[in-house]
């Protein structure tokens, strides 16, 4: 079964049990994207797939059949990082690390999804026009947990790169 | 070459200050970040190694009683499974912090529910999960599991020596103002976001073990003991930790079990804690039950102070969460009674969580401090002013430095405090609006710590230690120092950690690995400016060295040529002598919350956060401003929502995962501000520099307890304080 990971294509013939996260981490060595609960309950997983945010723990691989799946380690690497990954080292957005690649896949992420206009739980008026506030990016990344409690790092990180594309 | 420097009096000559580098203490970015904001940083379970098979514990359905039988026919025929392994070296639950030697291993003795009672292994993740779950075991469950701390028939015992001077019940009687309130907390759970995991390989004659713990001189101590190995046959590796707050002080219980299965299948295994398991059967804090007396007199001086408190571990652990250990010496007030009970109950083992003590301890005190700054009627800024002791009020030693009140009035002012403590005055729309402050205050501690540091002849540098980065920063501070000692852009400075063939550090704990092992690192240094001194014909302190150059004199050299091919390697030994005894040194800060608090639900949303804290020098503003958030994140979630909830009947948790066990999440959380005062504590360390990996909890939820009560009118005595207990309370909408 063919997927595409970072542009590479790859093939897939596993055991049909394994999430993408474990496909990910074991069988294709990009061990960027971290297991936490393996229960969707924290977003260290967090991946792209297709340009959208998910949980990698809770879908299998077997479910990806000619998907592009963008990883941390498809958004930047230490020599040349991505905007956002620079942000988050200037503010500090991360302390131990573990959570930092899910937070940034969905960082990315979610900024897309605002700019398509997509309204949150504290979206003034769904109908209306989307503004990203510090409440907004808040809310819009409340599913990945950071235990070391780097989230008012995090969420000037996100606006720094936010104020940077206007 | 190894310097030892012991520490018996105050360092006064502050060597930091006399460098020229200037890169001590400035916001740097940490020299990690690009590895972990890309992935790239490897943790425990990360690497790749040949034939390595997986491991999934199999833990106990009972709290108490004996595995009667293992049926290992029940898996041994699905698909890819290897073993079903349950051996005496195999360790039942985590060691303590600084344990140096095995926890109790007897896994087929069931002294909690969730302890580990087997290990399936198989070629996948998948197969090894799948067989664990289908694993059959028959227990013979014992019927007087006690698993309630307030189980009558607990047994109790005092913890410590207990402090009691004077007659606190008396000044209760007599004083002007006096408040007797008890308080409770609920266990909790680290929750690192690196579940723990182990990868053990066995050459025949040594192990080596990826791994992801706190404290590696003592891990490895703590492994050889448990596989009846000697110390030098067995090497662990933690360069990055995902997390630990206390949870990986000592190793777990994955460990031995990826490592007796390496052993005895010759093959590499890796075994990783399930989620579920890093709450069932690694460690918790306790809970706690607290009775706080305050006694004051008309100008609301303490002059009787109580602090009791009772907490639970299972029988055998030394463990008790020190919940008075900075009552000892915050407050006046000559008539004392401070101590700990212990209830010995069957649940999993308690430990240390991020600030043992201080962290449910001050958040309880600092309650009860508001409530006898309302019965006195004055600003409790200024009930805390005006109870600074003068000296150790049990020990009558002097303060090292301490800018408690340096705090409370700069937090004050940059905060907005206002002294109007009237509660329920204000609405914004269908919310009571309120403020609240609390102390902050961490006992320091130090622990012997070596590292070594290599001058090389090409003028860069490496620090090696076996110290950790948890995620505090040490890969920054050791390069701090060290460059600011050698004149080197940290960039020239390379940091190697976690690795138990380097000299031992201090380890990550109690918030002394930046004082302690930094000083390793700093003395070794020293002996490396002496060696350059010696070259050019000065003395050490007349030495400057600054962007690779060595200054002497009008002379100012290269370092490199000062090197002239050759490298110097030190190896710096601190040790805390007398200094510990000699002065009552601590962290302190000053909280200021403003909080909303819904009339119709009760719900209670942080709106405002500030702290400004006072511990020695920072060596990184930037990293240790990040501490210091990350503890007020903590103090959110010690306040409003974590409660590992246990069954009364059974002892089993009910909430033994993420979505139930409820972490702030971002949303909780609003921009915070935390200010670091410029302190320098020779008293503290060489570096005149104390931890701040704790500081930022200790009291912060008293400051969200004591806003509640001021925007609502509700004093809600037991945390967490969810919305069904403030919503009992709150006057009509």
């Amino acid at each position: 079964m063919p997927l595409t990971i970072n542009g590479t294509e790859r093939t897939f013939d596993g055991d049909p049990r394994t999430t993408l996260l474990d496909y990910l981490r074991r069988d294709c060595n990009l061990t960027g994207t971290k297991k936490g609960c393996d229960h969707g309950q924290c977003g260290a997983c967090t991946v792209l797939i297709n340009g959208q945010r998910i949980n990698s723990c809770l879908t299998l691989a077997v479910m990806h059949d000619g998907d592009a799946i963008t990883t941390i380690e498809g958004l930047g690497d230490p020599q040349n990082m991505h905007p956002l990954q620079a942000a988050f080292v200037r503010h500090d957005g991360y302390q131990c690390g573990y959570c930092t690649p899910g937070q940034i896949c969905s960082a990315k992420a979610m900024l897309d999804e605002a700019a398509l206009g997509w309204p949150s739980f504290v979206t003034p008026d769904i109908t209306g026009e989307v503004r990203l506030t510090r409440d907004e990016i808040a809310e819009r990344m409340s599913g990945n947990l950071c235990r070391c409690g780097a989230y008012s790092n995090i969420v000037d990180a996100i606006v720094e790169i936010m104020e940077a594309q206007r | 070459m190894t310097r030892l420097l012991t520490m018996d009096a105050p360092d006064e000559r502050n060597r930091l200050d006399a460098m020229a580098q200037g890169v001590i203490g400035k916001p740097l970015d940490r020299p990690d970040g690009p590895a972990k904001t890309t992935g790239t940083a490897k943790y425990a379970a990360e690497y790749n190694i040949p034939g390595c098979v997986e491991g999934v514990l199999v833990t106990a359905a009972i709290s108490k009683g004996r595995v009667a039988s293992i049926d290992d026919s029940s898996v041994m025929s699905m698909p890819g499974v290897i073993a079903v392994i349950a051996d005496e070296r195999m360790t039942a639950r985590s060691a303590q912090g600084g344990a140096g030697k095995s926890p109790v291993r007897q896994i087929d003795r069931v002294e909690y529910w969730g302890q580990p009672v087997a290990l399936v292994v198989a070629e996948s993740f998948e197969q090894a999960r799948d067989a664990a779950k289908h694993l059959r075991i028959e227990y013979q469950a014992d019927e007087d599991a006690i698993v309630d701390q307030h189980d009558a028939d607990a047994p109790v015992e005092p913890y410590g020596d207990p402090v009691v001077q004077g007659d606190l019940g008396h000044v209760m009687k007599q004083a002007a103002f006096a408040v007797d309130v008890t308080y409770t907390t609920e266990c909790h759970n680290s929750a690192p976001m690196e579940p723990h995991a182990s990868i053990a390989e066995w050459d025949g004659d040594k192990l080596t073990v990826h791994t992801s713990l706190q404290m590696i001189k003592y891990n490895v101590k703590e492994m050889a003991d448990a596989l009846g190995l000697s110390t030098e046959k067995v090497r662990l590796l933690s360069p990055y930790v995902g997390g630990g707050f206390g949870s990986k002080l000592g190793v777990s219980v994955e460990g031995a079990a990826a490592a007796v299965a390496a052993i005895k299948l010759k093959r590499p295994v890796r075994v990783v804690l399930l989620r579920q398991q890093v709450f069932q059967c690694v460690m918790r804090r306790s809970e706690t039950t607290q009775r706080l007396r305050l006694a004051a007199d008309k100008d609301g001086r303490l002059i009787g102070f109580g602090h009791e408190a009772k907490v639970s571990n299972l029988p055998d652990e030394d463990f008790a969460e020190p919940v008075t250990q900075a009552s000892e010496f915050l407050y006046p007030g000559k008539n004392r009674t401070l101590r700990v009970d212990l209830a010995r109950i069957h649940l999993v083992t308690a430990g240390s969580v991020r600030a043992p003590g201080e962290a449910v301890g001050m958040q309880c005190l600092e309650s009860a401090m508001d409530e006898l700054a309302n019965q006195i009627g004055i600003d409790p800024v200024e009930l805390r002013l005006r109870n600074i002791p003068e000296r150790h009020p049990s020990k009558d030693i002097p303060y090292s430095s301490r800018k408690l009140a340096e705090c409370l009035r700069d937090g004050a002012k940059r905060f907005g405090w206002s002294a109007d403590r009237k509660p329920a005055q204000l609405r914004d729309g269908e919310w009571w609006i309120g403020t609240g402050m609390a102390t902050a205050c961490r006992v320091h501690n130090l622990n012997e710590a070596q590292a070594r540091v290599t001058l090389r002849a090409d003028g860069t540098a490496e620090v090696a230690s076996d110290m950790t980065d948890i995620g505090t920063g040490t890969y920054a501070v050791l390069s701090q120092i060290a460059g600011e000692m050698l004149g080197l852009d940290i960039k020239d400075v390379s940091v190697k950690l976690g690795d138990s063939n380097f000299p031992p550090g201090a380890g990550s704990g109690g918030s002394w690995g930046a004082p302690s092992t930094g000083s390793a690192v700093f003395v070794a240094c020293e002996a490396i400016r002496a060696e350059l001194a010696k070259r050019l014909g000065c003395t050490e302190t007349e030495l400057t060295l600054r962007d690779g150059f060595a200054t002497a004199g009008n002379r100012r050299v290269a370092l490199t040529d000062v090197l002239s091919g050759d490298h110097f390697e030190e190896v710096g030994h601190f040790k805390a002598g007398k200094i510990t005894d000699a002065f009552s040194a601590a962290m302190y800060g000053a909280f200021f919350a403003e909080v909303g608090v819904n009339a119709y639900t009760g719900e209670v949303r942080v709106r405002r956060f500030q702290g400004t804290f006072g511990f020695g020098r920072p060596l990184n503003a930037k990293t240790a401003t990040s501490q210091c958030m990350g503890g007020m994140v903590w103090g959110i979630g010690s306040a409003l929502t974590e409660d590992l909830v246990f069954d009364k009947r059974n002892g089993h948790i009910v909430n033994p995962d993420l979505a139930e066990y409820h972490l702030p999440v971002n949303l909780d959380v609003p921009k915070l501000d935390v200010v670091l005062l410029d302190e320098r504590d020779p008293a503290a360390s060489p570096l005149q520099a104390k931890g701040v990996g704790e500081l930022g909890i200790c009291g912060a939820a008293g400051a969200i307890c004591n806003a509640i009560y001021h925007a609502s009118g509700v004093r809600v005595r037991s945390y967490p304080i969810t919305p069904d207990k403030v919503l009992a309370e709150l006057p009509e909408p």
